[in-house]
């Protein structure tokens, strides 16, 4: 206790102008950044998996499984930040038995159990029914355990079985495109809904949350189908990563457009809080805004894939540029929720001054913490890969069903 | 003649498109929060509704209010926990504004600026104010926050889960996550005096009755006379908070 006083003092000293005294510590930390951060992850890539199997896009097969696993794996934990973040963590469950219909909050955790369980958990079952009995078969030890559970019983590939499975998992794609924007509009809304700080106060908040999500969830796949393949000593297709490269480049100009709407928006209505948001991104956002989240995870990778519109380098060229593009995008996204969610806490609701944010390594909300929740998905993805892999999945059944 | 795979392609595009615009809907319909707008009720009646009138002419900085407070009310004793504090506002004469609270304004103030640049100079306590259309219940996700039916805002200890949602929907500044209870803490406006009959302790404490607390329902009172003998205003009244906390000479300055 006596450490955590410590540092606000530090803070204290740090503080610019005038704040309420209340408003020294910074009560929502880098955890909640990571939180629209992961959920914006999950519902990228699952839009994104969603192209191939609803709009046809076919070319994107070789990713559509990695996607939807991906998409698992990080939304399997994006609540833990959240949680862990709450002051009283064990009463976590009281958000579902006794939600306030008037919080914006309050229906995170149906949303999210909607999408967990209607959505993804069934769609990827569905699309792994058949492969996970045929696996059975050969499996052994642990595998066959995991398999003999996941399969729930179930051992009908009868030719009429799997277009049940081909269908269901179709209609679930589609509910789960509107339930992806959801996902992720809703988190926006979160933010958006909160007319006490200006930063955060816009009707625009929802949509750029989405857009921002599908960038970042593009980026997420395309870097983990290379990193995948360079694993598997497979030579990742380049088709496939031009059209994913063609998809990002269309929806990160969208989500540009709207980030730009926004703040024009505000600084040609000029409010009351224009000022105090002025000197906050001339200052201490200043890095994190137009170096991080501007002009390396958007200019840059923007102005490369216009280039890639009209010329393309060489295929190794490209896939290294692609690769460093979905680092950079990736890294630009995180910014962008920490200039969201940080921002918005610097300045003083009496738009007269600014606290400081100054987190440490350790601790349950430090660095360290955040870098633990934002890895694990990977190593549960790493799992989900050598339990359900695509590349082991028997070809589609569009002979039989065409 | 179109060819029947045109046309079995335009029924599946129209297929996708009632199928994506039926889900849309039903994607909104489980949206329960854009119900109506949060509004406490008012009582009616003999029954209180209790409201706050503050009168910036009669405070002279002495810091009592922020300090009673701490001493009624477990509010920790570190400067980043106040319940209720005042400000030093300073206006230049060259327009620009010095606002300063050190330590929630316990111990009292000595004025930094020198007094041949101050063109005026007041105190400015503040605390929760008790809205009707109170932003922090109306996002608190599992209604730990709370109005009693005589208005005062409140939380429910046992309740809150410490997610700090109301900390940020708060446009005063009045609420903090205790450094040891691990939930929100806020004023309380001394609820365990009001209901035995007794003033809130920064009311009870102030020199100068800057302070007056009362029965918004009561035509007697003496808040609802400071009302009507004054032209008060509210702080940020373009969010429509509807606080019940009145204030006689706020200039524009204060926020």
């Amino acid at each position: 206790m006596e450490h955590h006083f410590q540092r606000l003092y530090e803070v204290l000293t740090q503080v610019q102008g005038f704040i309420y005294p209340n408003e020294v510590e910074l009560y929502w930390s880098v955890l909640i950044v990571l939180y629209p951060y992961i959920t914006g992850l999950v519902a990228g890539a699952f839009i994104l998996a969603s192209l191939e199997r609803v709009f046809n896009v076919k070319v994107l097969k070789p990713t559509y499984h990695l996607a939807l696993l991906t998409a698992l794996a990080f939304l399997l934990i994006a609540v833990m930040p959240l949680v862990s973040h709450l002051g009283q963590p064990l009463r976590a469950y009281e958000i579902m038995m006794t939600p306030n219909p008037q919080s914006a909050m309050a229906i995170f955790g149906f949303v999210y159990l909607w999408y967990l369980m209607v959505v993804l958990l069934l769609e990827i079952w569905f699309d792994y029914r058949r492969d996970m009995i045929l696996w059975l078969q050969t499996a052994k030890g642990f595998k066959r355990l995991m398999y003999q559970v996941l399969t729930l019983g179930s051992r009908d590939i009868s030719p009429k079985a799997l277009r049940f499975d081909d269908k269901a998992g179709y209609i679930i794609t589609i509910i789960g495109i509107p339930s992806a924007f959801l996902l992720h509009g809703y988190v926006g809304f979160i933010f958006g809904s909160i007319k006490a700080n200006p930063w955060w106060s816009s009707v625009l908040m929802p949509v750029i949350f989405l857009f921002s999500a599908m960038v970042s969830g593009i980026a997420l796949v395309m870097m983990i189908y290379m990193v995948v393949s360079r694993f598997r000593k497979v030579v990742s297709d380049i088709n496939a990563l031009d059209t994913i490269a063609k998809f990002l480049f269309y929806i990160l100009i969208m989500d540009f457009a709207l980030e730009a709407l926004d703040q024009v928006h505000r600084i040609y209505e000029a409010e009351e809080s224009f000022d105090i948001l002025h000197l906050l991104v001339n200052g201490k956002l200043f890095t994190s805004m137009f170096i991080f989240q501007i002009f390396l995870g958007t200019l840059v990778p923007l102005a490369t894939l216009a280039v890639f519109q009209f010329y393309k380098p060489a295929v190794k060229i490209r896939r290294a540029i692609y690769f460093t593009i979905s680092i950079l995008v990736l890294f630009g996204i995180f910014f962008m929720r920490w200039n969201v969610v940080i921002g918005g806490q610097l300045f003083s609701k009496s738009f007269y001054g600014f606290t400081a944010y100054k987190n440490q390594f350790i601790g349950a909300e430090g660095y360290l913490m955040a870098w633990f929740w934002f890895l694990i998905p990977f190593a549960i993805l790493a799992f989900l890969l050598w339990l359900l892999p695509p590349w082991k999945k028997v070809e589609e059944l569009e002979e039989d069903t065409a | 003649m179109k060819s029947s795979q045109e046309k079995s392609s335009r029924r599946s595009f129209l297929k996708k498109g009632v199928v994506l615009a039926g889900g849309a809907v039903a994607a909104t319909l489980i949206k329960p929060f854009n119900g109506v707008v949060l509004a406490t009720e008012r009582p009616e009646g003999d029954h209180p509704w209790y409201g706050i009138g503050i009168d910036i002419e009669k405070c002279i900085g002495c810091g009592n209010c922020a300090s009673s407070c701490k001493l009624e009310n477990p509010v920790p004793p570190q400067p980043f926990y106040f319940r209720n504090w005042v400000e030093q506002y300073t206006v230049m004469n060259d327009g620009s504004v010095k606002v300063e609270s050190p330590n929630g304004g316990i111990g009292g103030f000595t004025q930094t600026v020198p007094e041949e640049d101050i063109f005026k100079s007041f105190f400015v306590p503040k605390m929760c104010n008790h809205c009707v259309k109170s932003p922090c219940t109306q996002v608190c996700p599992v209604g730990a926050t709370f109005e009693t039916p005589d208005g005062i805002n409140l939380v429910d200890k046992s309740y809150c889960i410490g997610c700090g949602y109301c900390i940020q929907a708060c446009p005063y500044g009045c609420r903090y996550m205790h450094p040891t209870e691990h939930v929100v803490d806020k004023c309380t406006l001394c609820y365990h005096r009001i209901k035995m009959g007794l003033l809130p302790a920064c009311f009870e404490v102030c020199p100068t009755k800057a302070r007056i607390f009362g029965n918004l329902n009561d035509p007697n009172s003496d808040l609802v006379r400071f009302i009507r003998d004054h032209s008060c205003r509210f702080l940020k009244p373009h969010l429509n908070t509807v606080p019940k906390l009145y204030y006689n000479a706020l200039e524009e300055e204060v926020r």
